[in-house]
């Protein structure tokens, strides 16, 4: 039984190439540079990787189901400065504003994509823009930066700890966790699976390809604005210029944690783990030094090339 | 065929022409300073990046495909040029062509050989191109002052200047291929009915691999241009969002994202059109952020228009 | 037999763009009947059951359902990267008291359900790692556990192994015992009078015969399913004069034991130059997989093909086109034209390297070419460069054939040549055949109308379940003889083919 055999290898190497990887880096920073393994760098790390996680868990229903959500950068830095400009009307203003704008846009994609059948790349590039655009209104055209009170409850949400351990740490762990339970033990998780393992068939057993969609878009519109107001009560003000590229992160995450650009298939922990990777292989182009800190996205781009062709070839 | 269709049809073929001609009426209409020299040749310069990468992804676009890391090519493009042109300008425009061929044909290798999907295979170059762009240039914008080279941006040859010469001599060069050779007509056929060109002989492969080949140099000689029009060698900032912009305007230009049809009229005029509308927008004092929210509604009502029917 | 009908439909209609699918046709399923639907291509099948099913709504006619209609499709639809259990619960998993998908007792569920389907593998496993014929099994089981009152199977054994076959039809010996009615549709004349009770033949949108299907013989059976007509003695005229002008010559096309798995099991055809040798057989009998395996679009496991006694490469289009084979595709639409393009370029697409110098087309030497063949073949346009998407479907054809001949090819396939044409083009393109034919092209002819064969070729192959079930020649091309190798009992199968 060939195909067995090659779906049994693409599983492990699926499942668990990026957990290999990720331990192997690990243990290879520990070993060179003490510094990595002190609390106070893992709690940065964990910090660091926190806002993307959010995100990514989005972006891994969306590219479930077959899509692509190229808008989250956007949202993301739209949710930062609607928080900050939310935060007048207290912590609900802050939290709220960015969740219900940017769920809004994502379900204007979601609708578009679902209705109409355009390519979700394109409709997500175009809400990219438009993201992008609104910002720039808000903050006339970036030249207004608007802060945080320091002391205020929402700032906690950013900056608090326990353990010491950032509350965006935990934040996103919980998310994770829902995360994990919608996809793999709920109908709705189960039709995010059918939708994009084989759209046609899933019409023909009765799934709502439409809604599914239209939910996946909006809820990862609605994560990244809780990315972006996490990131905005963290830094204590809605910095207008962060989130460029932060769609290629997302989506290099969510493929190298194994999650298949195809759709069909794919797993919030893989995410997780590639969240883990990705920050940690940062942490450790910084501790190097000599280092380009844009070698980053040149090891993205090589890692999602392996993966990409690994599954590509393995499914023959 | 019913009259709604026979118009969405009409729209596809001539909107972009009509939209032109009423943004230029509206301009000299309503516009001051809009028909001078000066404003065509800022427009026209400003544009001619824009239309040689539109190009290449037309052809792309009509083999059913798409290219996501034109932006990058053209970021890597840029990063080479400050290394080589101690050598010389056209050492370093050489080579900086020849990466932008050699980034091409990967993609091309991937979608027909290995057969990953255009926008996943061109995803992980636009991942990893503009970062490699920014590793080499050591993360530095670097002025530029070869006077041949900083030519390329400044000089006029009869009268245009030269980067519009070149996307002119290009666009023509594109439609001849696309009309009048075998390789044009085999992209079209592959991108119209890929099984029905399997079965009638034709090298898919190759045709495949050719025009993403070819769309990478295009790519490269667009970020040979930019960068020399801005006398520096950019590669954090240039050509972002470019996949975009040139997306758009192919799609604007009536070229189905379905693919079986380049038109390369289509396409520049797509150019023209969006560098009108930003113009348009700008001199009437709207800002930015309201001309990129305009551009988003462009495009979607653009693919939405071109939508085959079934 | 249970008299209680539980889905019920009269006179329905229904047209597509002008054209009646289906045509005053009345279907009565009683409660516990197998019941066979059958007919050629186009016959009205798929709208009949989609009609039964509710996915279309009739446009005249009454239907009435009195319980719940589950359908498998020929091919598999479902998921093949969630887990066998995954697909066989969607949308109405077990449940925790929380809520959540309970899926220990998911698996432990299909496990145990899909053990009475023959199936052992392990549940947990994604769907695509079973075989098709396991897939299908799932796919069944689904339709079934959904407490169906009516199972519609549409040709549900054309990709499975004999063995499986078996277990399916195990399968639906259970589901009819349990008082299940099921509409079955297959062209397999042996599966259908081993399960049915019953029988509904379709053609050409109405209903030829409805009643039960012991009391009809396999050879009449057959002769509804492909229509009546007078045109026997005819072909058997021109046929005698064929076969006296190719007997000495070399063959040109010779194929031999063409298998692929599991629609073609060792098929052999020669073609000498000038004849037409018809490809007979019901749908799904391997007519299109023995063209299409002798040019190389689909992999064969094993078989050669000779083209004037050299090899030609297997699995490889261009060089059997080089070798001087051409195939007229089936599906005009998917396989042939590229509708975006002008009539001329969808001639000369096959032919385009010739036409050109250094990669440059030359529009002279198109439009000498272009003109010829609109001349000859009667191609209506407006222009060669009309789109050729803007043709009727007659004219896309010859449009296509146009394509072929340009390519100067030895052996001509043509699959299917007058399907979907009017009346008056399917004429000229049979005339046309027999020209090309004249001039010394050796030629394959596959059809499903027995008229257009046996007026048409020389020598008839017929082929059954991906056999060669008997050879046709001079006298023995009459409609009945091709009857009675397509609907022969297995046992005649052997005495036929020992004969030849």
């Amino acid at each position: 039984m060939t195909t067995t055999l090659a779906s049994a290898r693409t599983k492990v190497l699926q499942r668990q190439g990026a957990a290999v990887a990720l331990v192997l880096m690990v243990v290879v920073a520990w070993l060179v540079f003490p510094r990595f393994g002190s609390l106070d760098n893992v709690r940065d790390l964990a910090l660091q990787g926190s806002f993307l996680a959010v995100i990514a868990i989005g972006m891994t229903f969306v590219i479930i189901t077959g899509g692509i959500d190229l808008s989250v950068g956007s949202l993301y830095a739209l949710g930062g400065v609607l928080a900050a400009y939310g935060s007048q009307w207290g912590f609900f203003g802050a939290l709220l504003l960015p969740l219900l704008v940017c769920g809004l846009i994502g379900v204007v994609n979601g609708l578009l994509i679902a209705r109409t059948s355009m390519a979700p790349f394109i409709v997500t590039l175009a809400s990219l823009l438009f993201a992008r655009g609104l910002l720039l209104v808000i903050t006339d055209e970036g030249a207004t930066t608007y802060r945080i009170a320091p002391d205020s409850a929402f700032v906690e949400l950013g900056r608090g700890t326990v353990f010491g351990f950032g509350h965006p740490v935990f934040i996103a762990l919980v998310l994770a966790a829902l995360g994990g339970l919608l996809l793999n033990r709920t109908n709705f998780g189960q039709n995010v699976f059918a939708t994009g393992g084989a759209e046609s068939s899933a019409i023909l057993m009765g799934v709502p390809v439409a809604r599914t969609k239209v939910l996946v878009y909006t809820m990862s519109g609605v994560l990244s604005g809780l990315a972006g107001a996490l990131t905005a009560a963290y830094l204590q003000s809605g910095v207008t210029v962060i989130g460029v590229g932060t769609e290629l992160d997302a989506i290099s995450v969510v493929v190298i944690g194994g999650t298949l650009l195809t759709g069909g298939a794919g797993t919030v922990l893989g995410t997780m783990i590639g969240v883990g990777l990705r920050t940690v292989i940062q942490n450790v182009i910084n501790q190097i030094g000599t280092l380009d800190s844009n070698f980053q996205s040149v090891v993205s781009g090589v890692f999602l090339l392996i993966v990409v062709v690994l599954q590509r070839t393995l499914r023959r | 065929m019913t009259l709604t269709a026979t118009r969405t049809r009409w729209l596809q073929d001539n909107g972009v022409h009509v939209a032109v001609a009423a943004l230029l009426l509206f301009n000299v209409l309503f516009t001051a300073n809009f028909l001078t020299a000066g404003n065509f040749r800022t427009q026209l310069v400003q544009a001619a990046p824009v239309l040689v990468v539109a190009l290449g992804m037309a052809l792309v676009i009509g083999t059913e495909g798409v290219d996501l890391s034109v932006g990058a090519v053209m970021a890597l493009a840029a990063a080479l040029i400050p290394l080589y042109l101690g050598y010389g300008p056209v050492p370093a425009v050489l080579i900086a062509l020849a990466v932008g061929l050699a980034a091409g044909g990967f993609n091309g290798f991937l979608v027909a050989r290995v057969g990953i999907q255009p926008i996943v295979a061109t995803l992980a170059l636009l991942v990893a191109g503009r970062g490699l762009a920014l590793v080499i240039a050591n993360g530095q914008l670097v002025q530029l002052h070869d006077p041949a080279f900083l030519a390329l941006g400044t000089d006029d040859v009869f009268g245009l200047p030269i980067s519009v010469l070149v996307a002119v001599v290009l666009a023509v060069l594109v439609a001849g291929l696309v009309n009048r050779t075998t390789f044009g007509r085999q992209l079209v056929a592959v991108g119209g009915n890929r099984r029905a060109a399997h079965l009638a002989g034709l090298p898919v492969s190759r045709v495949l691999v050719g025009v993403y080949a070819i769309t990478g140099v295009l790519a490269a000689v667009a970020g040979v241009l930019a960068t020399s029009r801005l006398a520096a060698s950019d590669p954090a900032d240039i050509g972002l969002l470019m996949e975009l912009s040139a997306i758009t305007a192919v799609v604007v230009g009536g070229t189905p994202l379905t693919g079986g049809k380049v038109r390369v009229l289509g396409t520049v005029m797509g150019v023209v059109l969006m560098q009108l509308v930003r113009a348009t927008l700008i001199k009437h004092d709207l800002p930015d952020s309201i001309a990129q929210m305009i551009q988003a509604a462009i495009i979607v009502a653009a693919v939405y228009v071109a939508r085959e029917r079934r | 037999m249970p008299t209680e009908p539980v889905i019920e439909v009269a006179g329905v209609t229904k047209a597509f763009a002008g054209v009646k699918a289906l045509d005053g046709v009345d279907f009565t399923l009683h409660r516990g009947s197998i019941h066979a639907l059958v007919g050629e291509n186009g016959a009205g099948k798929s709208t009949l059951i989609k009609v039964l099913t509710g996915i279309h709504q009739p446009d005249g006619g009454e239907v009435r359902r009195a319980g719940r209609i589950s359908t498998i499709y020929q091919e598999v639809n479902l998921i093949p990267l969630m887990s066998v259990a995954s697909n066989l619960f969607l949308g109405r998993e077990p449940r925790t008291r929380l809520g959540l998908i309970d899926r220990a007792k998911a698996i432990a569920d299909a496990q145990r359900i899909l053990s009475g389907y023959g199936i052992t593998a392990d549940v947990a496993q994604p769907l695509g790692s079973l075989s098709v014929g396991e897939q299908q099994m799932v796919a069944l089981a689904r339709a079934v556990e959904a407490d169906a009152d009516v199972v519609i199977m549409d040709e549900p054994t054309s990709s499975l192994e004999p063995r499986e076959v078996e277990t399916l039809f195990a399968v639906v010996e259970r589901l009819h015992e349990r008082g299940i009615a099921i509409v079955y549709v297959s062209h397999r004349m042996d599966e259908l009078y081993r399960l049915c009770d019953t029988v509904t033949v379709l053609r050409d949108g109405r209903k030829v015969h409805s009643g039960p299907l012991a009391d009809l013989p396999r050879i009449e059976l057959v002769s509804l399913m492909l229509g009546r007509s007078v045109s026997d003695i005819r072909a058997g005229g021109t046929t005698a004069f064929g076969e006296d002008h190719h007997a000495g010559k070399e063959p040109v096309l010779e194929a031999s034991d063409l298998t692929s798995r599991p629609r073609l099991n060792g098929v052999n055809v020669t073609i000498r130059p000038g004849e037409v040798v018809g490809l007979a057989g019901l749908l799904g009998s391997g007519r299109t997989e023995t063209a299409k395996a002798i040019i190389g679009a689909i992999p064969t496991q094993h078989g050669t093909v000779l083209v004037g006694g050299k090899p030609v490469p297997r699995g490889n289009v261009k060089a059997a086109m080089r070798a001087g084979i051409s195939m007229l595709a089936e599906d005009r639409k998917a396989e042939g034209i590229i509708p975006h393009l002008s009539v001329r370029e969808n001639i000369v697409l096959a032919a385009l390297p010739g036409l050109s110098r250094f990669g440059l087309v030359s529009r002279a030497k198109q439009d000498r070419i272009v003109d010829l063949f609109i001349t000859r073949l009667r191609i209506k346009v407006s222009s060669p460069e009309q789109r050729v998407a803007e043709l009727s479907g007659g004219n896309q054809q010859k449009v296509l054939l146009a394509r072929w001949l340009c390519a100067e090819p030895r052996v001509l396939l043509l699959d299917e040549p007058t399907r979907g044409i009017d009346v008056g083009a399917k004429a000229e393109v049979q005339a046309l055949i027999d020209e090309l034919a004249k001039e010394g092209l050796a030629v394959l002819l596959i059809s499903s109308e027995l008229d257009e064969l046996l007026d048409g070729a020389d020598r008839l192959v017929v082929l059954r379940d991906g056999h060669v079930a008997g050879e046709l020649t001079g006298g023995e091309l009459t409609r009945e003889h091709v009857l009675a190798a397509i609907a022969a009992e297995p046992a005649e199968v052997t005495d036929d083919a020992d004969r030849h």
